[in-house]
């Protein structure tokens, strides 16, 4: 790092000061340089006052993963100015604001501290206080776009993007950008060493998160019916539902709505409302975390009983309880794979950034409706908030939603009769009917022991018949799921296998163990239940590392628990203290697990 | 109801209603509940409105929670969709299937234990969000199926048959959904099927949300003496507000004439419910009235039965969400995915 177009910065700034617009504002530009750029926001659990953090990692080689070491902190927290310090590399950049005399806590050696007056600046251009205070983190912009060489025809095009409607806005925006830069000019040798250089390896991509994504892909799959109570960090996916179905999905000519979205009284009735409306034959979803998921699992469980499709969209966040609420973490791969009371499995699909957010949320209704089971896509924190840059999203228009098997009339007409549960073609599927359709197709929906006829049963062989079959159903599942992606190195022994938005650090640690003469295979397991791909790796590799981010090891244990797999011989890389994965930690323990082991 | 399985042969003199079926058609799957359970009787109602209201059983959805008051859907109309969810979480699966399917007719069958502890969340929350549904609650003032503990319903000083006394004051699901904006509600009593099967036809012919709050006593662990909800102790304190009749427009109801006031109130459908107050003041679309008859009814120890509150107007989910009249299961997927050139399009917005 610490180059052209290599190098990472990082702001302190206050929560409900407008930053996030300032920061979202620079890595925008940078990305429209043409130059691989990963931000990732620290935020804290509250709406005003607390310290928040912007991360932004420029890398020409594509790494997206969180940086290892920052080459500059912008601190304009007070709060946090001992913090922020310490987390500069050696010969690194402190900015701050130089309206206050220097804070003992910003001092320290081997360090270039650059100070600059924003606030008082901001004071002697501005009259209102509220500009005071929000385009002095504009001004922050105009001082690291010459300061890292940030093209400004760039910057000032999204500012009239962003503000064209509102001239008095643009003004003062530019003015405040213009304070910054100048400054920086007038008083630093600008560019720093690092610093930015055009490039076209953006071209194709775009910056999203992936709860707009997961939304996209539940509008693009044709869900009509979304059912939530609001947490962090899912909110947002069924806010943007909402914008994109106001957009899309209002008929031209009535201007009624062919959605419908229901905000529930808590995460039981969200729960309840999208089984009932995957019973009654809509592609319907539910979005929430970890508390949520605690409270729907006696609905998950009726669901998989009564084989009703429905998605479960899990932005995984910092448990267990109330935990982290806005730290991330992937700590509930067990409680959706074992979901609810009883015997169950469910399937769990495992996106790594918001592109696949999209592609996976489309398959996951095909694959509820298949199977004919409730899935979960779970997401996290990272991948749910913060922006990513990912391939352009694409769509085939040859694409029709998978139904499952579904009998309507005519083929109702065709049948002696209709067992709801029985397995006609031996693949541990039965075929369903939606409730209104006539003939024989009117059943029953019980979670209480039932036969393959669904009626009501108590008898042991009938009871068996049927949760037996659901074996064979899951099994049969475990075939079609999506692959694992595997990405080999010449001469690799070492196997490292990781899940969801683990990857980009895992993927970056491979090459970096490379460079230092471990060879490793890696593979990021997409999906559970596991298919064949996943055993045969493992058997391939001398020594596996599972990296996930919890702190049990979960995914390690899932193994173990449903591959036959060893538990021990997997060797774990654990990673939950809520922050996104950074490919030193996953370089760090390798290489310490190897200089512990002899030779 | 008989527990004993009929043969399904029909008399040849069996009257047909206006879709060519038979009363019997209309029955459900052999009751399991106690010989004389007042939720038979209910199902006995629900044949007869089901019956007379020529409904299409595969029209119906049947939906209920846990209970045996929740075993009821079982009971009637086997050739209708049904849905046993999970206990208290019937209204939630409810407003799932309404909003994607909008065209079924609901009618949800919860009991107090189901409704007014465990559920209290949910039945209050379908009220508010207006599910264009039936809900009876067959009120028994005890948990049947778990074998005779106080429901929130158990009046103060009602005893359980072990002879303890219940201190807590009841919750009266009346009271609440008029305060939660109910757009419908009745009381009545399962053995007084005169009354019940025109509230019951009112209740399903209403657009939005219709609660019946059915007095159905549980005869093995809430009939005995000292229980406020057996059929002696409800027979001796029953008043009738109104005297409800139900006009469905294809099949006219006569009701006797008389001298008294009779208020005819019109449905969403066309069709009307005509209500003979016993109280020549009392009026049926006056929430604040009801509230306060019901009130006065509780503080002379009697039980308000009747239709006690309708608002014709009330809106229902549909249209607080906006919703297409076509049901979303029915809408073509080529209306709902917004296609290749849209996301080309929007993707230029991520850049
Ligand atoms: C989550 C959950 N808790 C408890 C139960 C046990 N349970 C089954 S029915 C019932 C009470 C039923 O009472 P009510 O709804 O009044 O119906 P009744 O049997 O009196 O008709 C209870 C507590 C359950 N099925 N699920
Ligand atoms: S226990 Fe009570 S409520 Fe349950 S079936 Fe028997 S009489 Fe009816």
């Amino acid at each position: 790092m610490s180059g052209i177009n290599d190098f990472a910065f990082k702001m302190g700034t206050v929560n409900g000061t407008g930053s996030a617009s300032a920061n979202s504002l620079l890595m925008q530009a940078i990305f429209r340089m043409g130059i691989p750029v990963t931000g990732k926001n620290v935020f804290p659990s509250n709406i005003q006052g607390l310290p928040t953090w912007y991360e932004i990692r420029v890398s020409k080689d594509g790494y997206t993963a969180r940086p290892s070491a920052v080459d500059m902190v912008v601190a304009l927290n007070p709060s946090t100015y001992a913090k922020d310090v310490a987390t500069v590399r050696p010969g690194g950049y402190l900015l701050y604001d130089s309206t206050w005399p220097l804070d003992p806590d910003l001092v320290r050696e081997g360090i270039t501290i650059l100070g600059i007056p924003f606030g008082g600046m901001c004071v002697e251009a501005f009259q209102k206080d509220r500009d005071r205070t929000l385009l002095r983190n504009i001004a922050y912009v105009g001082a690291l776009a010459a300061l890292l060489d940030i093209d400004m025809d760039i910057v000032g095009q999204m500012l009239t993007e962003k503000y064209g409607k509102k001239p008095q806005l643009l003004d003062a925006n530019h003015k405040a950008i213009k304070l910054g830069y100048d400054y920086a000019k007038a008083n630093y040798t600008c560019p720093l060493p690092f610093r930015l250089e055009k490039m076209d390896a953006t071209g194709d991509s775009i910056l999203m998160d992936g709860n707009t994504a997961c939304a996209l892909g539940a509008l693009y799959a044709g869900a009509t019916v979304g059912a939530w109570y609001p947490i962090t960090p899912a909110t947002a996916l069924m806010e943007a539902f909402k914008s994109f179905c106001e957009k899309y999905r209002v008929d031209k000519d009535t201007g009624l709505n062919n959605y419908a979205i229901l905000q529930a009284e808590d995460e039981l009735a969200a729960a309840g409302i999208t089984i009932g409306a995957g019973w009654a034959g809509a592609r319907a979803f539910t979005n929430t975390s970890g508390p949520g998921i605690s409270l729907m699992q006696e609905f998950i469980g009726l669901a998989y009983y009564t084989e009703i499709p429905s998605v479960f969209f899990d932005v995984q966040r910092c448990g267990p309880a109330t935990g982290m609420p806005t730290r991330t973490q992937q700590a509930d791969l067990m409680s959706l794979a074992y979901a609810s009371h009883g015997d169950t499995k469910h399937i769990v699909l495992f996106p790594a950034n918001p592109k696949e957010c999209f592609e996976m949320s489309v398959e996951s209704f095909d694959i509820a409706e298949r199977f004919q089971t409730p899935v979960f896509v779970a997401s996290d924190l990272d991948i749910g908030m913060n922006d990513w840059m990912v391939k352009r999203l694409e769509w085939d228009d040859s694409y029709r939603p998978d139904r499952g098997k579904v009998l309507d009339a005519a083929a109702l007409e065709k049948i002696q009769k209709f067992s709801r549960y029985l397995d006609v073609d031996g693949d541990g599927i039965a075929a369903r009917t939606l409730p209104g359709v006539g003939g024989k197709g009117a059943y029953f929906v019980r979670g209480s022991g039932h036969d393959k006829h669904a009626a009501y049963t108590e008898d042991s062989d009938a009871y068996q018949e049927v949760v037996d079959r659901l074996t064979r159903k899951f099994a049969h599942a475990a075939t079609q799921m999506p692959k694992p992606a595997i990405h080999r190195q010449d001469g690799a022994e070492v196997g490292l296998v990781t899940v969801g938005g683990c990857d980009a650090a895992v993927r970056e640690a491979a090459d970096l163990l490379h460079a230092q003469g471990i060879p490793v295979d890696v593979m990021r397991i997409r999906a559970f239940p596991f298919g064949v791909e996943v055993s045969d790796f493992l058997a391939q590799h001398e020594r596996t590392f599972v990296i996930e981010q919890n702190r049990d090891g979960q995914l390690r244990s899932m193994i173990g628990i449903e591959l036959g797999v060893a538990r021990d011989s997997l060797i774990p890389i654990l990673d939950y203290g809520g922050m996104p994965l950074t490919a030193k930690v996953v370089v760090d323990a390798v290489t310490a697990h190897f200089a512990g082991v002899t030779v | 109801m008989t527990s004993i399985a009929k043969p399904p042969v029909r008399h040849p003199s069996s009257r047909t209603n206006g879709l060519g079926f038979v009363l019997r058609d209309y029955e459900g799957a052999m009751s399991t509940l106690c010989a004389g359970c007042g939720h038979d009787s209910v199902t006995a109602a629900l044949v007869q409105t089901a019956w007379e209201l020529d409904l299409e059983p595969h029209r119906v959805a049947k939906m209920s929670g846990i209970g045996c008051s929740s075993k009821t859907t079982a009971y009637f109309m086997k050739q209708s969709h049904g849905f046993n969810s999970v206990h208290g979480r019937m209204p939630s699966v409810t407003s799932g299937a309404a909003a994607a399917n909008r065209d079924l007719t609901y009618i949800g069958i919860s009991g107090d234990g189901d409704s007014l502890s465990i559920g209290l969340g949910q039945m209050s929350h379908a009220i508010r969000r207006g599910v264009n549904m039936l809900y009876v609650l067959e009120n028994n003032g005890v948990y049947g199926l778990t074998k005779g503990q106080f429901s929130a319903a158990a009046d103060i000083g009602s005893t359980s048959k072990k002879g303890e006394a219940n201190q807590q004051p009841p919750i009266d699901p009346v009271l609440l959904a008029l305060t939660l904006g109910v757009s419908f509600v009745a009381r009545s009593f399962s053995g007084d099927k005169k009354q019940l099967v025109p509230i019951l036809k009112a209740g399903i012919s209403h657009k939005g949300f219709a609660l019946v709050d059915v007095i159905s006593p549980c005869v093995s662990f809430n009939d005995h003496e000292g229980s406020t909800k057996s059929y002696k102790f409800t027979r001796e304190h029953e008043v009738e507000s109104v005297h409800t009749d139900f006009v469905a427009l294809r099949r006219e109801i006569t009701i006797p004439e008389t001298q008294e006031d009779v208020s005819v109130v019109q449905m969403h459908d066309g069709t009307s419910v005509r209500l003979r107050a016993t109280a020549p003041d009392y009026d049926p679309t006056d929430r604040e009235s009801a509230y306060a008859h019901v009130r006065a009814c509780q503080a002379r120890g009697e039980i308000a039965t009747g239709l006690l509150f309708i608002d014709e107007s009330k809106r229902d989910m549909h249209d607080f969400m906006n919703t297409i009249p076509t049901p979303l299961v029915d809408v073509p997927f080529e209306k709902l995915s917004p296609g290749k050139a849209a996301l080309e399009k929007l993707m230029d917005r991520y850049r």
